[in-house]
């Protein structure tokens, strides 16, 4: 069924009685030429590309709760191309054009947003590395701009310019970065693979690996042993555990991030601001609730939820930022777990398992990457060589000193 | 979270900066034949547990003791906390 | 007037507040709500969706409806629940959410939509044409959403932060929570009492029922007087314990003036952090409703609710009231509201055995399938074993039944478990120390919470060793439910199960028949509960509707997670005071009030203030202050005050050894009285610090750190003392706060330090290069010489005890003054080293390696330091990026920090960028623009010109690659 405004009118005339099944709940076969392991939004773009783009079939998504679940299912949304480092940039443009044409892609309203990013600066020193930043960002082809202070104050007057202890002075920013709506991005994916044939099958938990002679054969799992000829596996936050099935110790932690939602309130915040003298960034969703977060909560956590003391950090952070929020309220507060790699860049490569694939370490950045990702993932999967804009991400790169080190934090995974 | 510092009681995590894996204080030879590859095990492999898990604390809000805290990474309990001092005393003596 | 008697009202005062601009009369004990219903307010908002009228739902925190928007100005508070909002005299209060009056809102014409805007319908929409979304559907949509309106302006008022600790947190202070407060406070437990209300007794307020045959007020009178005569009870009204987080600590907001006419000059809120050795959770039970056709008109709302306005605030929604029920608590709410004199019209019950418990009439076996009334309930149709009937009603209250509130016993992602006997989720595995009572734990009647309250009291801190004695606790009712479920009412019409973000029960059919069945889904699908009440009257109802629908038990259906904050929590308290100027604490150096006094202009340094240049009269620009600053110390002599940087003393038979294994290039070596170039290593080998090492006695060193580094190297020193080396003897400690540093440089730098040391031989034999020192000075001060220099010039640091630092900078400036002593800030400081070559934090960023510094070679092979091995990589040393020095080829161009750099005529893209301007400035010595940067066989380009890359400023400037030491590049005046 396609989805558009006079399908709406036509069901709403008639009751609604016509809709379909977003996607269909198959039980599994016994064999598929790819199974991807997680039904989060990178397993589920990667299932789409690779069924669509790639027309590849008998294709299984295996998710071992209900689609979406994963972190894709608990972020703020955020999606921006303004890396540093030529081992990022190219490739978070590419996902900003995949975002760009997505919806009309997939058919499904997944609310992309290009409200904008301004990123402030308080500091020379930052000044100076922002305008690194965003120079290496127009090089590659993809849009920024430097702002001044009088400039931010006509863009953003209700931020503190004035009684601060760090004061702003500029900010770069990036217009074609914005917002979407997480859900609807899994889903549409979700429902495009569907229609393309790929199995989601939900409440399948895989619980190892059938491995030999180093190739893989398939995989254990809650509901029976499924064949496979590839593997691919994109299981953020899980990483370690799941890999860990397959014999292999991975340069990542598993930390936990929290993430906040106001009170509906009516159009304050325009894009997505963030905070350079603090940990805090901040948009407005469309149904008007106040997006917001800040830093990981810095010990390996697989709890999914944190604690006061990053809350208030968090809270202070945006205080001192736009004290006129101060009378809105917090509505909700989650956690989900983040894949922190040792580089705080992600690895979407082959294994020492042949036919084994690897999807992971997206830190706390892996939803504006979704695309991308999947893309990029779905390319490996079906040709055995890296997309073009992936190439930097190798498992290989720790031992070889080629590290994507955005932030120069070293091999510290709470500090990226 | 509250770590139970072992000279102090019971301290606020807020006062500690957390580092990672306890393996942490097993550093290779670095003149030791081979020592590229133990280092890179060293410096970029970690277990990462889900459950039981044995790390670092520096508090570096208070007495600058690092400690050894073993906590459960799912549910958050923590089990001991020890002077890291003395498990890498201990190490070296069991060598 | 809807004004009954009795009542929990101070009728003696009357205050006066206002509702969309009109003024009202209310009384002490009063709420927004509680007042508005007494003066016939029905109509107090509008639904998120459909813009439909609505009134208050319940008495309570878990409002759905009546969000209304308090105060004006700054203070404007949008989305307050009205029915918490504490009457005070002056009170301002606003509906929000409509266009036009709240009567008349335009934006009700989405009602007659709504067939279009069914569950998810924005998912399948406002694609085409593409460019349509930001520019027309989302600016719509985005206007159309949301509730209230922020002022826009900064929070005025103050907010504050506490620390609290305890053995026992009871959380809520009805029947249970007042029972285990007295008992663990008897036992003589440090106890923390909580309720987010500003009355003590919980549900018992609410209620006519007797406790030891008196009125119930009575006996929470007495228990109050007692707890406040214990010294080991803290009791905290209007605080709402928000948050379970590890280890015992919960995060609680106390509204302190919230019910104040004017908060003054006081704290507004305050967040406590209570760390709680035990707890236990006396949270209560929301009423659940039962969704009918049109069940969301003003007027209906829980029974419950409607008993607690008639009880405690002599209040009613109408003279003429109807219950609809599947249990006997409907049945109180109608023998209560007889008691005050309304009319019951009927009661509706669902069960077929119902009989009425007084003198009303009772629909047995019957449901409400429909409701009049266009703003206000007017009739209801009931549907009964002998057919239909319109009742005609201004108000209706519904019994479901009862939620336990097991929101902050959930917090710790403990899932609550269904129970089909008590038909309701009760807490599942709680956080650790807590132990949840009454109501909350499904013991409902007053008898039992009574009972459970002071148990749960007993049996937690028998856990801490403390014995408690259960009191004697007084006669109370304990009467059952007799629940007989009924999840909805069956009909086409819409049902609304959430009231605020409209969700219907057609809705929840849709996306069961769109497959989005796991709670998850039917949540994130429809919004349901992700109002501001996330859910607090939906949610359990939602699932019970999808259960039926799946065919699957509400067991396995299951919940949603359960988030914090129980209720909203202003951001601002979150924040406490650490805002604005007080959002981080400012590090001051020793000579701060000494460069006031001359006026400097500081700048923001990490967590320091440091003085960033010195202007004099006359000078009107800021270059002016740092080019006669610069050129003042390359001609005179210049003092810059640099204690921010890291000092670290390093004792110990060890201490080199120590410290051979820190820097990557040796310092056992070192010998005393001299000072050595440090750089560490991070174990990544990348460069993660610089500095210089002094070593002032065999066993003693000094250490210094950039100051951005100064925490970090110190945590990296105790970590390699304690975790990987603790075999050495070795002492660390930080004297970055204990000693006064103050850069003397200049060709004059000899001249002035000798008109203050006290007899110590300067000359360049006695005390060369790269010399330190124990000394005293001004006489017999003790202090530490330095003969270093970040500058190029001759140079030392001069350090003292701290509190002498200001007065040293004062001498030295006043006895040099004929030597042309000029104190200079950070931005001299960094034109000086650009000019010299120094690397800093623009060159230190955590990417670069010590071959990118044209430092290569300091890394000593011969020895195990942190970061040598990983140094040794490919990619690293792969890396022909390098140092080098920046001149524009027109004098006149400017070099901007940020650029990349590019081959001349090469086309500019990713690929062919070479590196990048690391730092620049105007160099007075040079005059002109200068940098310096990282380029690619930077090394083996020296003379070419290469292009600086700035798009994002449009420019592209012709720079010659030059030395990076723009000054005395053989370094005869360091050694002069």
């Amino acid at each position: 069924m396609r989805f558009s405004a006079l399908r709406v009118i036509k069901e709403a005339l008639t009751g609604h009685k016509g809709w379909q099944p977003l996607w269909r709940n198959p039980d599994p076969q016994p064999a598929y030429d790819f199974v991807i392991v997680g039904g989060g939004g990178h397993g589920l773009a990667t299932a789409y590309y690779l069924s669509t783009t790639f027309r590849k079939a008998r294709i299984a998504v295996l998710e071992k709760g209900w689609l979406g679940q994963g972190n894709i299912g608990r972020n703020t949304t955020i999606i921006r191309s303004n890396y540093l480092l030529p081992g990022n940039q190219p490739f978070y443009e590419f996902s900003m054009k995949l975002w760009e044409g997505l919806e009309q892609a997939f058919n499904f309203n997944a609310m992309v947003s290009q409200r904008g990013i301004v990123n402030l600066f308080h500091s020379d020193g930052q000044r100076d590395a922002y305008r690194r930043r965003g120079n290496a960002v127009l090089l590659s082809g993809a849009d920024a701009e430097l702002l001044d202070r009088d400039q931010l104050r006509a863009m953003i007057p209700f931020l503190n310019f004035d009684n601060t202890r760090f004061p702003i002075k500029g900010g770069l920013s990036q217009r074609r970065a914005g917002t979407a709506r997480h859900d609807g991005v899994a889903w549409g994916y979700a429902r495009g693979a569907d229609l393309a044939g790929v199995d989601l099958i939900q409440n399948c938990e895989v619980t190892g690996f059938r491995i030999a002679q180093g190739r893989v054969l398939g995989v254990e799992t809650s509901r029976g042993y499924i064949g496979a000829g590839k593997v691919g596996v994109a299981v953020a936050g899980m990483t370690s555990q799941v890999m860990a099935k397959a014999g292999l110790r991975l340069p990542i932690e598993s930390h936990v991030l929290q993430a906040f939602v106001s009170e509906g309130l009516k159009p304050v915040i325009p894009g997505v601001i963030t905070f350079g003298a603090g940990h805090f960034y901040i948009s407005q969703s469309d149904k008007g609730g106040l997006v917001f977060g800040g830093d990981i909560d810095g010990y390996n956590s697989y709890a999914q939820r944190g604690n006061l003391a990053v809350i208030e950090d968090v809270a202070e952070g945006g205080m001192a930022l736009m004290p006129m929020i101060g009378r809105a309220r917090l509505l909700r507060i989650w956690g989900g777990i983040m894949d922190m790699s040792m580089d705080g860049s992600p690895i979407i490569d082959r294994t020492p398992v042949e036919g084994l694939y690897l999807n992971a370490g997206w830190c706390y950045g892996g939803f504006k990457a979704t695309p991308a990702s999947g893309y990029a993932f779905a390319h490996l999967l079906a040709t055995d060589t890296p997309h073009d804009t992936a190439r930097a991400f190798r498992l290989d790169r720790f031992a070889k000193g080629h590290v994507i080190d955005e932030k120069g934090a070293g091999a510290q995974p709470n500090l990226h | 979270m509250l770590i139970p510092h072992p000279l102090l009681g019971p301290r606020d995590a807020v006062e500690f900066t957390y580092l990672g894996d306890a393996s942490l204080l097993a550093r290779p030879d670095g003149l030791a034949e081979g020592a590229d590859a133990a280092f890179h095990d060293y410096v970029y492999l970690r277990d990462n547990p889900a459950g039981v898990h044995r790390e670092l604390w520096y508090h570096e809000q208070g007495d600058r003791s690092w400690l050894v805290v073993t906590r459960n990474t799912v549910t958050h309990e923590i089990l001991g906390a020890e002077l890291a001092r003395d498990v890498a005393l201990a190490m070296r003596g069991a060598k | 007037m809807t004004r009954l008697s009795g009542g929990l009202i101070d009728r003696s005062r009357t205050l006066s507040f206002t509702f969309n601009g009109r003024s009202y009369p209310g009384h002490p004990g009063d709420t927004l709500v509680s007042a508005l219903l007494a003066n016939d307010v029905r109509l107090v908002g509008r639904s998120f969706k459909y813009h439909r009228p609505r009134g208050v739902f319940s008495a309570g925190s878990e409002e759905p409806n009546a969000l209304v928007t308090l105060g004006s100005g700054a203070r404007a508070e949008p989305n307050t629940r009205a029915t918490v909002a504490e009457l005070f005299d002056g009170l301002e209060a606003r509906s929000q959410n409509h266009a036009g009056p709240l009567g008349f809102d335009l934006l009700a014409v989405n009602d007659l939509l709504s067939p279009f805007l069914a569950a998810g319908f924005y998912y399948k929409t406002f694609m085409w044409p593409k460019a349509f979304w930001e520019k027309l559907y989302e600016p719509a949509i985005r206007r159309a959403a949301g509730l209230g309106s922020l002022s826009m302006q900064p929070d005025p008022d103050a907010y504050d932060k506490g620390f609290l600790h305890c053995d026992l947190l009871v959380i809520g202070a009805g029947p249970s929570g007042l029972s285990a407060a007295l008992t663990a406070a008897r036992a003589g437990a440090k106890v923390i009492l909580a309720d987010e209300d500003f009355r003590l007794g919980g549900r018992l307020l609410a209620e006519s029922h007797t406790v030891d045959d008196a009125p119930a007020t009575d006996w929470i009178a007495g228990v109050e007087a007692e707890l406040a005569s214990l010294p080991n009870l803290r009791l905290m009204r209007r605080t709402t314990v928000w948050g379970a987080f590890d280890h015992g600590i919960y995060g609680a907001v106390e509204r302190v003036a919230d019910h104040l006419p004017d908060p003054g000059a006081g704290v507004r809120q305050t967040l406590w952090r209570i760390t709680a050795r035990r707890v236990v959770l006396a949270a209560g039970a929301t009423e659940r409703h039962i969704p009918f056709a049109n069940n969301d008109r003003p007027g209906i709302l829980l029974a419950g609710a409607m008993r607690a306005y008639a009880n405690r605030w002599a209040a009613c929604p109408a003279q003429r009231v109807a219950i609809f029920t599947n249990n006997d608590d409907g049945h109180r709410t109608a023998l209560d509201l007889l008691g005050k004199g309304v009319q019951v019209a009927a009661v509706v019950d669902t069960r077929p055995d119902a009989t009425a418990l007084g003198p009303y009439r009772t629909y047995p076996a019957a449901q409400v399938t429909n409701t009049w009334g266009r703003r206000g309930l007017t009739a209801i149709r009931v549907a009964h074993e002998g057919g239909s009937d319109w009742v005609t009603c201004d108000a209706l209250g519904v019994s479901g039944g009862w939620n336990p509130n097991v929101h902050l016993a959930s917090h710790q992602r403990g899932r609550p478990v269904w129970d089909a006997a008590a038909q309701a989720f009760l807490p599942g595995a709680c956080p650790p120390g807590m132990i949840v009572a009454g109501a909350a734990a499904g013991q409902g009647s007053t008898h039992a919470a009574l009972h459970s309250g002071a148990k749960a009291a007993q049996t937690a801190l028998a856990d801490l060793g403390i014995v408690a004695n259960l009191p004697d606790l007084p006669r109370a009712e304990d009467t059952p439910l007799n629940l007989r479920p009924l999840w909805h009412v069956p009909g086409k019409r819409r049902a609304w199960v959430d009231f605020q973000n409209d969700v219907t029960v057609n809705d929840i059919a849709l996306a069961h028949r769109e497959n989005m069945r796991p709670v998850e889904h039917l949540k994130r699908w429809t919004t349901l509960g992700m109002a501001t009440d996330q859910g607090k009257t939906a949610n359990v109802t939602a699932i019970a509707v999808m259960a039926d629908l799946t065919g699957q038990s509400i067991a396995a259906t299951g919940t949603t997670i359960y988030r914090p904050p129980y209720t909203p929590v202003s951001l601002a308290v979150l924040g406490g005071g650490d805002t604005g100027a007080q959002f981080r604490p400012r590090r001051l150096t020793p000579t701060h009030p000494w460069a006031q006094a001359q006026g400097a202009v500081f700048v923001e340094v990490g967590p320091w203030m440091r003085a960033q240049y010195f202007p004099r009269p006359g000078e009107t620009h800021w270059r002016q202050s740092v080019d006669r600053e610069v050129l003042a110390t390359r001609a005179g002599v210049g003092l810059c005050d640099v204690t921010t940087l890291g000092k670290v003393d390093v004792q110990g038979a060890d201490a080199g050894v120590f410290l051979d294994r820190l820097y990557c290039n040796p310092m056992a070596s070192l010998k005393v009285g001299m000072v050595r170039y440090g750089l560490m290593l991070r174990e990544d080998g990348h460069v993660f610090d610089d500095g210089t090492c002094a070593r002032l006695g065999a066993e003693h060193y000094v250490v210094t750190t950039t100051t951005a580094q100064a925490g970090p190297v110190f945590r990296q020193m105790e970590f390699a003392r304690q975790c990987l080396w603790p075999d050495l003897d070795v002492h660390l400690i930080s004297t970055t706060d204990a000693w006064a540093q103050i850069s003397v440089a200049g060709p004059q730098a000899r001249a002035l330090l000798g008109r203050v040391v006290d007899g110590f031989d300067l000359s360049n034999a006695a005390f060369p290069f790269m010399a330190c020192a124990n000394l005293t000075v001004c006489g017999g001060l003790r202090a530490r010489l330095f003969r270093i220099s970040f500058s190029g010039e001759l140079a030392y640091e001069l350090a003292v005890p701290a509190r002498y630092g200001a007065a040293l900078m004062a001498r030295l400036v006043d006895l040099g003054a004929d030597l042309g002593a000029t104190p200079y800030g950070t931005e001299a400081l960094g034109v000086l080293r650009i000019e010299k070559g120094h690397a800093a934090g623009n060159e230190l960023n955590g990417q670069t390696t010590a071959q990118m510094l044209g430092l290569g070679r300091m890394v000593s092979a011969k020895k195990d330091a942190i970061g040598t091995v990983m140094s040794r990589r490919e990619g690293l040393v792969s890396d022909t990026r390098i140092l080098v020095g920046l001149l524009p080829v027109d004098a006149a161009g400017p070099v901007v920090a940020g650029s990349h750099l590019f081959a001349e005529g090469a086309v500019q893209q990713t690929d062919t960028d070479q590196g990048w301007v690391t730092s620049a400035c105007y160099s007075p010595h040079v005059g002109s623009s200068i940098g310096l940067g990282f380029l690619a066989d930077g090394a083996a380009r020296m003379g070419e010109v290469i292009v600086a890359a700035n798009p994002l400023q449009r420019q592209n400037v012709r720079l010659r690659v030059v030395s990076p030491h723009f000054i005395d590049p053989d370094g005869g005046r360091l050694r002069d």
